[in-house]
């Protein structure tokens, strides 16, 4: 049946939106309703009641009174309302006002003159010709309808115009008094065929008066089920209890009416009807109050069964819940190549892989399905089962320890067995939010013990993935194609570099870093024992000669086992991100051990550090995947990373407050700089006083105040920073990760040792709060350094009352701004992604739609693939160049092309957060900021 | 018209292609005019082009030459429409 269906694709032509004509409603309807009880006292559903048993059935044991069908064959009917007066269906207010206000108030003809109608109709025509397609025909009869209106008199009959207007939702008001929908209905009767052509509608499917209701469509019960509680009470759908509504109220206005009850009371209960069916379509109608249950929660109508995230178009439509998946929280294994997936025994028993019985493989299958489905292997480990058997009729066999044997004799070529995960084959991993298409890679399985998945630390960036909770999805692949796909596309190496700037996303976070500086930095050696046990971690079996041999003893130089994982023809010189910043000397450079040169695969000097083997900016990294290929750049990681944490465990690594220990010299020092530099602000204000400060062009005295006084408190809180930085040596843990670019930086640690600084809302001191004043604690209209904001304090020492609230305040600015980037971020993303969805790049290098039609004519005005640009070059030429020419470039002149290059990334940069529950986001409205 | 966008130095330039050539740009690329970004009769850019060239009909293409961040140069063509 499937295998049939395969291939068939086809292409709609078409859709026509039509109005359905109450004669219509009542043809298609299988009966009429007209009482508002659902089921009688024997629980039977009651004749022309809402949940008539010609309308479908929802009880199994029961047919259907229309089609005779039982549960599952009938799709349910249609009923229908008449109502005893016409109302306005809300979904149409806007088209009913544009109508009444485009043609006569008397004799309903368009507003326009018989020679401006044909110029519309030609001016549709044309754009329909050139190609132009439903939205662009709505322009003009848009525009034509824009004509109308203007018109003050009707030029066939001569009327003058009353002004009309919408109260909304639902009431039309001509030059201020009501006009009821049966009105409103009688006017767009009174418009003419050829003239509603003009308007842009099509009068053979949909006249105008059929948007005011004068019967109601029920939908079949199997749109709207009741479901019976425990207690055996029947809970009936909101749409059914909103229909009752309108039956009763329908009921109670023809009795009022036909009894000829006053004018007044019969309005009334017509103003309800029209609330109930309003409703009954939107219960968000701005305007009215929603219809709420007896609990007070609003009802779920039609619109809220359509409208956003949970909606049927973003939740079943657009997106559907999948077979073959698996969900559970995330942790780390750094033994685990980058390419792999931990996935836990209980899950891989679940997940299957179809595999088709074929002579090669016949006996093989059949040995499968004869272990059953929870099979071990000769040492208790875990083998691969199989859970289902599929016949070639479609005919699925579960397979059970007891069936088996039987199961599997009968296995045949042209059967399909669905066998459980085993390691090695391909998955699809993912983590929400998907906002790039690193958010979703194929790993190669390895089944484990235990509950969570697992993958190599260097994975985290493109994932964005953390270990505090997070959870992942995985999706096992059923075709022989979508696996080829997925290992030649997706696979994590053939995404080490990025799209987004053309350099790494995957590489050393953290502790790879760190331990990465600890193996490689100046002079660090190790013994015989500490080399075993580092290089025992990766696959090298033979020690290397020993670097140094001293007093009897033999030590290698962390330099050189570094070098033994790198290709042998290698060739670089870069800057390690320890290096100190600014333009500095070959001396300098050389001193801090911060100039890596790599010739022939060797590390000659420098720390190999962030700059080397980070995520985002790893050199070493970003000139395997380029040209080495992602297989080098794969086992690369895998090794250098691994390598890296035999380092750091051999020395050990923590850091404590006590890493930003300083002398109580440096603390005085310290002191003394804020001192010094809140008597400089207090010296500013005083001039301020004295009208005797020198204004700034293009600032007012105040502005420059404030300039002056940021630009002395922010050199104070950076002096205070060096300070304290200069007794904290690269030995310090702190400072090795700051360095190193592990994690953290130096003004970070400066606020810990040193001083926090100015705490900023809006890029200004603090300044609101009292009358005058941030807070009690300060005199009127100070305008000193701790009155506003200066935190003179570290985190070390402790923060006083006064500028524990300033931090807290300067905080919230940050906590509110990500708050508010993300939801907006979010929101222009799926814009963006909504409009760009069907483009894609064609053989001839041109972006298309699928409509054919040319969106670009080259990819990105270049065609290249940013992901294999050298920082978004198509050639790097200096590299060429030096590799053809075998010419060494000086090492300056090396430097100054990667800063040149190199854009400063940071991970930071890389993502804005989103979190977990994405805003609300209604279809073509922002989200709404309160 | 009160100044000449084309002079901007945010817009392109932009070049009325002759006919023939036109027909020898879209055989090269295998597709029809219908295929082509479109331009408004109305876009100020057509305005001047118009009182250059005389007035341009629909169908006709305009050749939008670029210069690129990434590319140096690059070429674009448009389909000028009504309105």
């Amino acid at each position: 049946m499937m295998s049939s269906m395969r291939g068939v694709t086809k292409r709609i032509a078409s859709i026509k939106f039509a109005l359905l004509s109450p004669d219509e409603i009542r043809r298609m309807s299988a009966t009429k309703i007209i009482t508002a009880d659902t089921y009688d006292d024997d629980g039977f559903p009651i004749d022309m009641g809402l949940m008539d048993s010609h309308l479908g059935v929802i009880e199994p044991g029961l047919r259907c009174k229309t089609c005779g069908g039982k549960v599952d064959d009938c799709p349910g009917h249609f009923g229908h309302i008449d109502l005893a007066m016409p109302v306005i269906h809300v979904g149409y207010v806007k088209d009913i006002k544009k109508l009444l206000q485009a043609t006569c108030r008397k004799c309903g003809r368009l507003l326009l003159t018989r020679q401006q109608a044909m110029e519309y109709i030609a001016e549709m025509e044309q754009v329909e010709e050139l190609g132009g397609d439903v939205t662009e025909v709505g322009y003009v009869t848009k525009e034509t309808a824009r004509e109308a209106q203007k018109r003050q008199r009707c030029p066939h009959c001569g009327e003058e115009q009353g002004k009309i207007t919408l109260d909304k939702p639902t009431t039309f008001r001509e030059d201020g008094h009501k006009l009821t929908p049966k009105e409103v209905r009688e006017r767009l009767e009174r418009i003419p065929n050829e003239d509603l052509r003009v308007l842009g509608m099509n009068p053979e499917v949909a006249r105008p008066e059929w948007m005011v209701l004068t019967a109601l469509l029920v939908p079949p019960v199997t749109v709207r089920p009741s479901i019976t509680l425990e207690s055996g009470d029947r809970s009936e759908d909101d749409l059914t209890h909103k229909l009752v509504d309108v039956l009763r109220i329908n009921q109670r206005l023809r009795e009022n009416r036909d009894a000829g009850a006053p004018q007044l009371i019969v309005e009334d209960l017509w103003e309800l009807l029209q609330y109930h069916v309003t409703t009954y379509f939107d219960n968000q109608t701005s305007g009215i109050p929603p219809a709420r249950h007896r609990s007070g929660r609003p009802l779920k109508t039609l619109v809220q069964r359509l409208k956003g995230k949970e909606g049927r178009f973003r939740s079943n439509l657009s997106g559907k819940r999948v077979n073959f998946s698996a969900r559970t929280v995330i942790s780390p294994d750094p033994i685990l190549s980058i390419n792999e997936v931990g996935v836990p025994v209980e899950a891989a028993r679940e997940l299957t892989v179809p595999v088709h019985v074929q002579s090669y493989n016949q006996e093989l299958v059949k040995t499968w399905v004869k272990r059953g489905p929870t099979p071990l292997g000769a040492f208790g480990e875990y083998a691969p089962g199989v859970n289902y058997v599929i016949r070639p009729d479609g005919r699925r066999i579960r397979v059970t320890e007891k069936n088996a044997e039987v199961v599997a004799e009968a296995v045949e070529i042209g059967y399909t067995v669905e066998r459980q995960l085993v390691d090695g084959d391909i998955v699809l991993f993912n983590r929400q939010p998907s906002l790039h298409r690193m958010s979703m890679m194929a790993h190669e399985v390895r089944v484990m013990p235990h509950k969570t998945f697992r993958f190599n630390l260097a994975v985290c960036p493109p994932y964005n993935a953390d270990f505090d909770g997070d959870e992942m999805n995985l999706h096992v692949l059923q075709s022989e194609e979508a696996r080829a796909e997925a290992r030649v596309l997706m696979r994590v190496q053939e995404h080490i570099l990025s799209p987004r700037f053309g350099g790494p996303v995957i590489g050393g976070i953290h502790d790879h870093i760190t331990g990465s500086f600890l193996l490689t930095h100046k002079e660090s050696k190790f013994t015989r024992e500490e080399v075993t046990y580092i290089l025992s971690k990766i696959d090298i079996r033979d020690l290397p000669p020993p670097d140094v041999k001293k007093g009897g003893k033999e030590f290698w130089s962390g330099k050189a086992l570094f070098s033994a994982i790198l290709p042998k023809d290698l060739s670089m010189t870069f800057k390690s991100s320890i290096a100190p910043k600014g333009d500095i000397g070959l001396k300098e450079l050389k001193e801090e051990d911060s100039l890596v040169v790599i010739k022939d695969g060797v590390v000659a000097s420098g720390t190999i550090d962030e700059n080397a083997v980070g995520a985002f900016k790893g050199k070493i990294v970003d000139k395997l995947a380029r040209d080495y290929g992602p297989d080098a750049a794969r086992e690369f990681i895998d090794k250098a990373t691994k390598m890296a944490i035999g380092a750091i465990m051999i020395r050990g690594f923590t850091t404590g407050i006590d890493d930003e220990d300083i002398p109580e010299e440096a603390k005085k020092q310290i002191a003394d700089v804020l001192k010094a530099a809140i008597e400089k602000v207090e010296g500013l204000v005083e001039s301020y006083k004295r009208g005797e400060l020198e204004q700034m062009p293009g600032r007012s005295l105040e502005e420059t105040l404030e300039v002056e006084a940021m630009k002395i408190l922010g050199r104070a809180r950076d002096q205070a920073g060096q300070i304290a930085g200069k007794h904290l040596g690269i030995e310090n843990s702190a400072v090795i990760m700051a360095r190193s670019g592990a994690r953290g930086s130096m003004l970070n640690l400066s606020q810990m040792a040193g001083s926090i600084g100015q705490q900023a809302v809006r890029g200004e001191r603090l300044s609101r709060g009292y009358w005058n004043r941030t807070l009690p604690h300060f005199k009127k209209g100070d305008l000193g350094a701790e009155a506003k904001g200066f935190v003179k304090s570290s985190y070390k020492s402790g923060l006083h009352p006064t500028e524990y609230f300033f931090h807290a305040m300067g905080g919230r600015e940050g906590l509110v701004d990500t708050a508010v980037r993300t939801s907006r971020s979010g929101y222009m993303q799926r814009r963006l992604i909504n409009a760009l969805e069907d483009l894609k790049v064609k053989e001839d290098g041109t972006v298309r739609n699928t409509a054919d039609t040319i969106i670009q004519f080259k990819f990105g005005e270049d065609g290249v693939d940013p992901s294999r640009s050298v920082q978004g070059r198509a050639v790097d030429i200096d590299d060429i160049l030096q590799e053809v020419l075998g010419e060494e470039p000086s090492w300056k002149e090396r430097l100054r092309e990667q800063e040149m290059a190199s854009y400063g990334l940071t991970e930071k940069d890389m993502y804005v957060e989103i979190s977990e529950e994405e805003v609300e986001v209604e279809e073509e409205e922002p989200p709404s900021e309160e | 018209m009160r100044f000449n966008v084309l002079e901007h130095q945010l817009v392109p330039e932009h070049r009325l292609v002759a006919e023939e050539e036109a027909e020898r740009v879209l055989k090269a690329m295998k597709i029809t005019r219908d295929q082509l970004p479109k331009i408004r009769k109305s876009d100020p850019v057509i305005q001047v082009l118009e009182k250059i060239e005389g007035p341009i009909e629909e169908g006709r293409i305009v050749r939008v030459t670029r210069v690129s961040g990434t590319a140096g140069v690059s070429e674009a063509y448009r389909l000028v429409i009504g309105r």
